[in-house]
């Protein structure tokens, strides 16, 4: 039972973990249809800012406060992946709207410049962040031990599907991007200005990355390829919970995190993401388009 | 469009000629940069020809180099087991290794073995109708899918250290100058034969039926064409090409690891062709040479910078030379030719680099 539990819950950690860098991706690549290669580096910003302003707190603030820098550094982490991403659209994304695989190309030489930059500021070696005391322990149920860290992350993963549909249901610039993704072309006409949308919500996507890299400081040490270890699982996700469809990432990212935990533990964290892979690409011969995606009878 | 001819030939001709005017050390790494010129080729068929982004050729050239790695591997360890199946407490062969000790059935595989793994994987994405991003992002997985298993399978593929110590080929030592001359001479002639199979092919009717595809292909298919079989075929041919390139790649350079079949080494293989012009298939060696000589005088000199340099490349090609440096001349030429005589006419189109 305990095990059962346990494997339950690790799967919806790291399903939850991976949900929300395939979010950001989902919405940059329904939306606008370019792919971001670079959208690990926003995961490896925001880790670094969370050691950045961890660092910050131990030098300069009293030390009674040091364990609430966390709070500090979960805004700043989604602000600083949200500049770079606005940074990248201005600079780069938005010469190269319908060009799919020449944008994925571009940047993924952004992400090779990012790394190497993050590599001479902090060094090669992986950083570790201390976490504050108020992560450490867990709760037991039934004999299972649920670290509060993973609980927290899950916490902050469902915060952040929240703001998200709430922002996209609820507010008029939501509905704006909805629209845009939905129809560009017929949005335009209608008067919604498609470079603001596109620039926030790449911003949003982007900052959705970071906030990811701040939650993965609490499972391990950080490094400047945090991003390309996930970066490829992500893309999965996206594909395979259907473009377009924020539900459907949902799904995505749940039943992978399931598998690859469970795959893991009957063979080995290697071979799990082997299997993960080839259950992915097994499942796109049944259901090419994804889990859910918009029906539709255009051609291509 | 003579002129054109006349200057491949004289390019292979003075590649061939390299062991007369380069030092044994350059010679090797030109040896080098040839082998990925063959990739970079078939990466020249699939993606500027047919359209089709593949992110997964690493794989293709590693299995190449594999089955010939396993062959060498066999032959210097003298009907012992290799050694690092011995470290990994392997009491026997395993089954699938030992046809690997005939040269004939090693070298057929490492062609045949990628271009059937190709050709199945092609076949159940591109019949679903899976195309652009998507595969290339499933070709992308399908590197992470065969590296992590190379890496796991220890005692089968020597794991992270991959195989290496080879001693002999057919009985001729690999160390040898000479043997590496002729193996140098090989790769100049199979990258020629290999150049001028890639031209007819995409001067015949087939390969018009390849860019078709690239720029429309439904209405090939509404014209009764099939796509599937015509993207099957270049695809498996590609990656065929690659892991022949695997074979005279392990053969010079006396090692293979998954590191050399990974993401980035894949993603590598596409930035050659987008450098030299992914339009054209001198382009694309040009695109593996020029690349990769830049990229040992970068990393001797500045290894720091190699990286961000190799970042801008990729941004500035993308941004400003979309279709590379054969693009960018091609484009100059005719400039200048319009300029010079407004009534002269510039038959760029149908020569065989273009």
């Amino acid at each position: 039972m305990a095990v059962v539990i346990t494997q339950l819950f690790n799967g919806i950690s790291l399903g939850s973990i991976l949900l929300l860098i395939a979010l950001g991706l989902a919405i940059t690549f329904g939306l606008m249809n370019v792919i971001n290669m670079a959208h690990g580096e926003f995961i490896m910003a925001g880790a670094y800012t969370t050691y950045v302003v961890q660092q910050a707190f131990s030098h300069y603030v009293p030390a009674s406060l040091f364990n609430y820098y966390y709070v500090a550094a979960i805004p700043l982490s989604f602000l600083i992946g949200a500049l770079l991403g606005f940074i990248l659209e201005k600079t780069l994304i938005r010469f190269l709207y319908h060009r799919p695989l020449d944008s994925l190309l571009a940047t993924w030489g952004v992400s090779l410049i990012l790394q190497q930059v993050a590599r001479s500021i902090f060094g090669a070696p992986n950083v570790a962040v201390t976490s504050p005391t108020w992560l450490d322990g867990g709760l037991t149920i039934a004999g299972a031990v649920l670290p509060y860290k993973r609980l927290f992350i899950i916490a902050l993963v469902t915060i952040c599907m929240v703001s998200l549909y709430l922002y996209l249901d609820k507010t008029a610039a939501g509905r704006k991007m909805r629209a845009v993704t939905m129809n560009r072309s017929m949005a335009s006409s209608l008067g919604v200005s498609t470079k603001k949308v596109d620039a926030t919500a790449f911003a949003i996507g982007s900052g959705l990355a970071g906030v990811a890299g701040c939650a993965l400081t609490v499972l391990g040490p950080i490094g400047s390829t945090i991003g390309t270890y996930y970066i490829v699982d992500a893309f999965m996700i996206v594909i395979l919970g259907g473009i377009g469809s924020l539900i459907g990432t949902v799904f995505g990212a749940l039943s992978v995190g399931m598998l690859g935990t469970i795959a893991e533990f009957w063979s080995g964290a290697s071979m799990a993401k082997v299997i993960v892979f080839v259950a992915i690409i097994a499942f796109l011969q049944f259901k090419p388009a994804g889990l859910l995606s918009a029906r539709t009878r255009s051609l291509e | 469009m003579d002129k054109k001819k006349l200057g491949c030939w004289l390019f292979f001709i003075a590649l061939f000629l390299g062991p007369l005017y380069l030092t044994e050390f350059r010679l090797a790494l030109m040896g080098k940069f040839l082998c990925f010129a063959i990739v970079a080729l078939g990466i020249c068929l699939i993606w500027g020809y047919t359209g089709i982004l593949s992110l997964g050729h690493g794989v293709y050239f590693g299995i190449g180099a594999y089955c010939t790695a396993m062959y060498l591997k066999l032959e210097s360890s003298n009907g012992q087991l290799p050694d690092f199946m011995e470290w990994s407490g392997v009491s026997a062969l395993p089954a699938f290794w030992i046809p690997f000790s005939n040269p004939v059935f090693a070298l057929g595989a490492s062609l045949i073995v990628p271009a059937l793994l190709a050709s199945m994987l092609g076949f159940l994405t591109f019949k679903n109708r899976i195309k652009g991003v998507y595969f290339s992002l499933i070709s992308q997985a399908v590197v992470v899918v065969f590296v992590t298993l190379f890496v796991a399978k220890q005692d089968w593929t020597g794991g992270t250290n991959g195989l290496t110590n080879f001693t002999t080929l057919f009985g001729f030592s690999l160390a040898s100058p000479l043997v590496q001359i002729a193996l140098y001479m090989l790769t100049v002639i199979i990258l020629g034969l290999s150049f001028a199979l890639a031209a007819r092919l995409t001067n015949s009717r087939a390969g018009r039926v390849l860019s078709a595809v690239r720029d429309g292909e439904n209405r090939v298919r509404f014209l009764g064409f099939n796509p599937t079989s015509y993207k099957v075929f270049v695809y498996s041919l590609s990656a065929a090409l690659a892991g022949l390139a695997g074979t005279l790649f392990v053969l010079q350079v006396g090692l293979i690891s998954p590191a050399m079949m990974g993401i980035i080494p894949s993603i590598e293989m596409v930035l050659w062709v987008a450098v030299g012009g992914r339009h054209s298939l001198i382009g694309a060696i040009l695109g593996a040479v020029i690349v990769n000589s830049a990229k040992s005088f970068f990393s001797e000199t500045y290894p720091d910078i190699w990286s961000i340099f190799l970042g801008l490349l990729f941004i500035i090609v993308v941004m400003f030379l979309p279709n590379g440096i054969v693009g960018a001349f091609e484009s100059w030429n005719e400039k200048r030719n319009k300029a010079k005589q407004k009534g002269g006419t510039a038959d760029a189109a149908d020569s065989v680099v273009s």
